[in-house]
């Protein structure tokens, strides 16, 4: 079944009309998901290659059934639009936006959270079901496979690299996400990884994790105790100098927390198989698989 | 971007938090003349710079008033200070904050931080005032205390007044601690900081006063605080980091002779990690950005070429919105504007890879493609350590 998003999400976008939301809402139905609908305030009636534009996140829902929703809007004004789909109905949120204020972010997040919905990002590249045929992201579809492993990560390209690597072993995905670069996100390593110990498709994970808070130690603590299938992991940033934004506003070392070593430690002392070496990811998992 | 702590400290005052008097000096005849007229026995001279640690690296000097107040300031004006979180570059002093040295009875830490895993504005209290917070952290975390503010209500009256009563029992000093945590977290919020910090807090008699404040705003939120623009330092900040910036790029100086272009954040730092592991050290951090245009992968080809440092110049592109034809323009735009002394080994996979390899073919350019990206890092670091070898 995958998690989070399958072949039942019906999925709408908001800011379909512009460049990015137009671009990848089509490249998304290009890959076979269930794109319902769009919205962009003042545009209704408007059609984006027979995708129907709404007004508002209410209208789209109501008229399309739409439960998940793709969102790209302006860092400045991404706040309100989250808002917006949770009051609309929406299940699962995926923000792509990069560079929204973190405390934006956080207040909208305390809505999502206390309403019992999902946000995936913001700063996200998205998430994709391979088997269901299910993209709602920015990634490049056709590096996916389907298949019984789980990719988590907080990065993009770096998922990119992990997934193709995995791929030209001939280890399927049922479902990887991204989880955002931004300090607050909303789901987290630990929110995933539960939900990927309850889907009977996915036989192991891989999680790649970086630098900058601790939400690798606190996914080691919960594998330890709780999460019963493999876990691959690599943590990126191990030659970050501290006190740098490494790119991701998230991936920060600040006053010696938040460091690879750390949490290559704590996933290693939970039992997790850390690669070293980037370009080994994909044949670590494939070994483990033939070995289990 | 960083705030100076006579910035943090103004932001403070303006708002009715109590603070040292003081004044400033951009050279050691003012330091002396800013001295005598606190009319006070003790000073205290501090460096202004963007950097914690600077007692410990000699820019922060106290004093008496029969001392060679002159002499001392002109030791730390002009001179670049390296304290433990500077890094080996330092940063240049201008300007030095003097102020009356106040007797301290007990230093108290009060800071508010954006906690990542809830989600929630946290503010942090401890008796044990005058470390650092992750020191005391380590050392004494029963000694720190913290409430989680929802961000809907805002901090209520009744959690600074609990912070205050856990920092002290005497009604008058918790209530200019309840009175200063309201402040603290209102600059946080009100500014998009990252931190707000007095630390320490100290107790003196029966005063409490802001000894020294840290204020770190979030760059992605300045676009709505843009009379904060006026309070940035240039001179704190690195010269080709800012320059990056402007480009759109993201950029971080490191120590080594391999200079690197990657696209996302992630894969960048990754690549330098590879890097590393066979041996190599890298020149910088260089993230092109997911939707990166020619222009921007240009300029940041051109970065890397006029840096000196770099021996070898190594390109990680797993496309996806960024398309391998676009780079491998920007690319050889760069190349053919600037010349090309160095070797450039590219290990390019991704969204319109066979548009990028043909370009890159019909150059003509020097232009080494690695197609695994193991192998690549190998060979980048093999011609950095010859390259280097023969130089020295």
């Amino acid at each position: 079944m995958a998690i989070l998003v399958n072949k039942d999400s019906r999925i709408i976008c908001q800011g379909i009309t512009g460049r990015n939301g137009t671009f990848h809402s089509l490249a998304c139905r290009d890959y076979g998901s269930n794109m319902v609908g769009g919205v962009t305030p003042g545009k209704k009636g408007a059609s984006v290659e027979g995708i129907p534009v709404f007004n508002t996140v209410r209208e789209a829902v109501r008229e399309t059934g739409a439960n998940v929703s793709l969102i790209f809007i302006p860092a400045a004004h991404a706040k309100d639009p989250i808002l917006e789909a949770v009051d609309a109905g929406i299940q699962v949120i995926v923000c792509i936006t990069e560079g929204i204020p973190p405390l934006d972010t956080a207040s909208a997040l305390y809505t999502v959270k206390s309403e019992g919905r999902h946000l995936i990002g913001p700063n996200t590249p998205g998430i994709i079901s391979p088997t269901d045929r299910c993209k709602v992201g920015i990634m490049p579809g056709y590096i996916h496979k389907p298949g019984r492993v789980g990719v988590i990560s907080r990065s993009g390209t770096l998922t990119y690299e992990v997934v193709d690597q995995l791929t030209k072993a001939g280890v399927g995905q049922s479902t990887c996400m991204g989880l955002g670069g931004d300090p607050v996100v909303g789901l987290s390593f630990v929110d995933t990884l539960k939900m990927f110990n309850e889907d009977p498709d996915t036989d192991a994970v891989v999680l790649i994790g970086e630098i900058g808070g601790s939400a690798e130690e606190q996914a080691a603590e919960y594998i330890r105790s709780d999460f019963n299938k493999p876990v691959v992991a690599y943590v990126a940033g191990r030659l970050a100098p501290p006190g740098k934004r490494m790119g991701h506003a998230g991936a920060i070392i600040s006053g010696g927390s938040g460091a690879a070593d750390g949490k290559i430690r704590a996933l290693s002392d939970a039992g997790v198989h850390v690669v070293e070496n980037l370009t080994m990811v994909g044949s670590a998992m494939s070994k483990i698989l033939e070995a289990s | 971007m960083n705030l100076h702590e006579y910035q943090a400290k103004e932001m403070l005052a303006t708002r009715g938090a109590p603070i040292p008097r003081g004044a400033l000096a951009y050279d050691p005849l003012s330091a002396l003349v800013a001295a005598r007229k606190l009319k006070t026995d003790k000073v205290v001279l501090k460096a202004q710079v963007h950097s914690g640690g600077r007692g410990k690296a000699g820019g922060v000097k106290v004093l008496s008033m029969s001392d060679d107040i002159r002499s001392a300031a002109a030791s730390i004006l002009g001179r670049t200070l390296v304290t433990n979180q500077t890094g080996p570059e330092g940063k240049p002093v201008s300007c030095l904050l003097i102020e009356e040295a106040p007797i301290i009875d007990s230093e108290i830490y009060l800071g508010v931080a954006l906690d990542r895993s809830s989600g929630m504005v946290t503010v942090m209290a401890s008796p044990a005032g005058g470390m650092e917070i992750e020191k005391i952290a380590a050392e004494s975390p029963d000694r720190i205390f913290t409430v989680k503010v929802n961000p809907l209500r805002g901090l209520s009256a009744f959690q600074a007044r609990e912070l205050a009563y856990n920092l002290s029992q005497d009604p008058n000093v918790a209530g200019q601690i309840n009175k200063i945590i309201n402040i603290l977290y209102d600059i946080f919020v009100s500014y998009d900081c990252t931190l707000v910090e007095i630390n320490p807090l100290i107790i003196s008699g029966d005063r409490a006063l802001a000894l020294d404040a840290k204020v770190n705003l979030d760059d992605h939120a300045l676009f709505r605080h843009p009379e904060l623009e006026k309070l940035r330092d240039r001179t704190q900040e690195d010269l080709m980091e800012l320059s990056a910036r402007q480009d759109g790029l993201s950029y971080i100086k490191l120590g080594g002779n391999i200079g690197c272009i990657v696209n996302g954040a992630g894969l960048a730092m990754a690549t330098l990690d590879l890097i590393s592991l066979h041996g190599g050290s890298p020149a910088n951090f260089l993230d092109v950005g997911g939707g990166a245009s020619e222009q921007v992968v240009s300029d940041a080809m051109s970065i890397l070429l006029d840096d000196p440092r770099v021996k070898v110049v190594f390109i990680n592109i797993f496309g996806g919105i960024l398309r391998c034809d676009v780079l491998a323009n920007g690319v050889i735009k760069a190349i053919r504007h600037r010349g090309l002394q160095l070797p450039v080994v590219a290990r390019i996979e991704g969204t319109n890879i066979a548009a990028g390899l043909e370009l890159f073919r019909e150059s003509g350019l020097p232009v080494e493609i690695i197609p695994t990206l193991d192998e690549a890092a190998r060979i980048v670091v093999q011609k950095a350590q010859t390259l280097a070898s023969k130089a020295s």
